[in-house]
């Protein structure tokens, strides 16, 4: 090839590899502010002036931020007892099922017993099963345990995850054999095993699966909807929203004033913990 | 002898007692609640509370199915999915692969793709339906104002269910397709551009076969998903909405026969029909989509 030609296709490809730069940013900037607009535009619409909402055309930046949206959402929307309800909420899925995931997952990766592979196979199973369907017995259930009226109620069906077990499992899996044989033969006992050297050998994957319980459990609607459409007193901040919702003209800012409350903890762990995020929706593929 | 069969006994027993917590949350909340469907759908519930449910067979079930309010559900739930799975996966590949880049910035953008997988759907149906209020709302600045307004209209309030579903999928979608490209070979998408194929052509050629498994598993999940969703139709049309009908898909019966109106009969039989049809379509996405997905990576 001549020395021309080589320079030519060079040039050539530096100038589709530039165009292909530019696509690629031109894609992603459009598909951004598409995406971020609503976001945006809740954070913007929470703190106009009273004028300023309805107008035409829009009022795309906040020139005079006003506060009284969030706190007539906090106060006469109750919002403040729901985000509470909303934490206790959160904290005792959380809670409940990383200790069943984590001893679950710990016993079908190293022990052996009788029944192993069908037990197994149901815990599997049930990844197959929507709530949806589940909720005129379980309601029947909590009923029945005398847990309505209770946070109790809202948390326990989702104390166990499936998906918990499954993650942890495959990162107990992950530890070599010999560790645990080692650490039993100098007479440490399995469960001094599991919390001293297990546990602090998985955190990057208890760390997933917590990220992804949290954000679950704060963003339940069907549950808490269910349970606590006539008990205010146990309603869950999304719950909150729908009383919020209800389109009249002094309610535009207090709603999105809400729906930004709502947002803010789960934005804050994604940004923080983005990483587990991935992790714990890919189902721990990416490392 | 006798020391290591006692030293498996005590194994197997710490082995059930770790896993009891566990399987007796998943059988009390999972499988008894699912099971007990099928039962529940032989009887018809009493007409009043405390009387004894009366046998219906398998009657119940024909009459739930072949009523004009679980054809409309039916028709609502597929055509929301339909509406919300093959442009979400679409939008999800193409900025996923767009975002797939040794470039400036790309962090950020992948911040903001993911924030619509982590915001609830609460909070997304309020925030669109505020901008969906026909008075004080974003459309008559769009120009699109229709009479009645958009969640009323019976034509269009399901296209506005779909787009925030939509809004939500595409971060999820963006996610998986993200990790996707990770595990894939970087040097075969280099030799691409190398090679001199053009942004287009080794999108269609290169990328989309080799992520096909990924394809394959995005479709399936968004799928199942969009199959039982009901939350932006309950915040923002209801039952006492004009276009309610058109909007009310099978899971937001299986929630009004479970608590509004509440008849577990009816409940059970749509919840059967809905898990089919949704394991149906799985199956068939596997049956027909996976035999094109190419695992030779």
């Amino acid at each position: 090839m001549q020395p021309n030609n080589q320079a030519l296709l060079a040039r050539k490809h530096q100038r589709r590899r530039r165009l292909a730069t530019f696509g690629s940013y031109a894609i992603l900037t459009l598909g951004a502010l598409v995406v971020l607009f609503p976001l945006y535009m809740a954070v913007v619409s929470s703190l106009l002036t009273t004028k300023q909402i309805g107008q035409q055309p829009p009022v795309f930046f906040p020139t005079n931020p006003q506060w009284h949206a969030y706190q007539a959402a906090f106060i006469g929307g109750h919002l403040s007892t729901y985000m509470w309800n909303s934490v206790i909420q959160t904290t005792e899925i959380v809670v409940g099922s990383v200790l069943t995931s984590l001893a679950a997952a710990y016993a079908f990766a190293s022990f052996s017993f009788p029944f192993k592979r069908v037990l197994w196979a149901i815990i599997l199973g049930t990844l197959l099963v929507p709530f949806e369907v589940t909720i005129v017995t379980n309601y029947k259930t909590v009923e029945q345990l005398h847990l309505l009226g209770s946070m109790w109620a809202l948390t326990i069906p989702f104390m166990c995850s499936a998906v918990g077990i499954f993650l942890l499992r495959q990162a107990f899996l992950g530890i070599p054999q010999e560790m645990r044989e080692a650490a039993l033969l100098d007479g440490c006992g399995p469960i001094r095993y599991l919390l001293r050297v297990a546990v602090p050998l998985v955190r990057p994957q208890l760390a997933a699966f917590t990220v992804i319980a949290v954000l679950g459990a704060w963003n339940q609607y069907l549950w808490p909807l269910l349970l606590t459409s006539n008990d205010e007193a146990h309603r869950t901040l999304q719950i909150g929203l729908k009383a919020l919702n209800a389109g009249t003209f002094e309610g535009y800012g207090t709603v999105l004033a809400g729906a930004v409350i709502a947002s803010i903890p789960m934005l804050v762990l994604m940004v923080v913990f983005n990483k587990q995020l991935v992790r714990s929706l890919t189902g721990g593929a990416v490392k | 002898m006798s020391a290591k069969r006692s030293a498996r006994v005590r194994e197997a027993t710490l082995g059930y007692a770790l896993i009891l917590p566990a399987l007796l949350l998943v059988t009390v909340f999972v499988l008894y609640p699912f099971f007990r469907n099928f039962s529940l759908f032989l009887y018809h519930a009493p007409p009043y509370p405390g009387l004894p449910s009366k046998w219906a067979g398998l009657s119940q079930m024909w009459e739930t199915v072949s009523s004009t309010s679980f054809q409309q559900g039916l028709e609502a739930t597929l055509l929301y999915t339909v509406l919300v799975v093959p442009i979400g996966v679409l939008l999800g590949l193409v900025f996923a692969v767009a975002a797939h880049q040794k470039l400036k910035g790309m962090a950020i953008y992948r911040t903001i793709f993911a924030t619509t997988a982590v915001s609830s759907v609460a909070v997304a149906a309020v925030v669109f339906g505020t901008f969906m209020n026909p008075v004080f709302g974003l459309l008559p600045w769009l120009g699109i104002d229709p009479n009645p307004s958009v969640l009323q209209n019976p034509t269009w309030a399901m296209f506005a269910m779909a787009v925030i579903g939509l809004w939500q999928f595409v971060g999820l979608s963006f996610i998986l397709f993200s990790a996707g490209l990770q595990s894939l070979p970087e040097e075969v998408l280099e030799a691409a551009k190398i090679d001199g194929a053009g942004a287009v052509r080794s999108f269609f050629q290169i990328t989309v076969p080799l992520l096909s498994p990924t394809i394959f598993y995005v479709f399936t999940v968004g799928t199942i998903a969009a199959m039982f969703t009901f939350g932006q139709m309950d915040l923002l049309v209801g039952p006492g909405g004009a276009s309610f009908v058109r909007v009310n898909t099978l899971a937001y019966q299986i929630y009004q026969y479970a608590v509004t109106t509440p008849n577990p009969g009816v409940a059970a039989c749509i919840s059967i029909a809905l898990f089919i049809l949704t394991a149906t379509i799985t199956f068939l996405n596997f049956r027909f989509l996976e035999r094109r997905v190419n695992y030779a990576t």
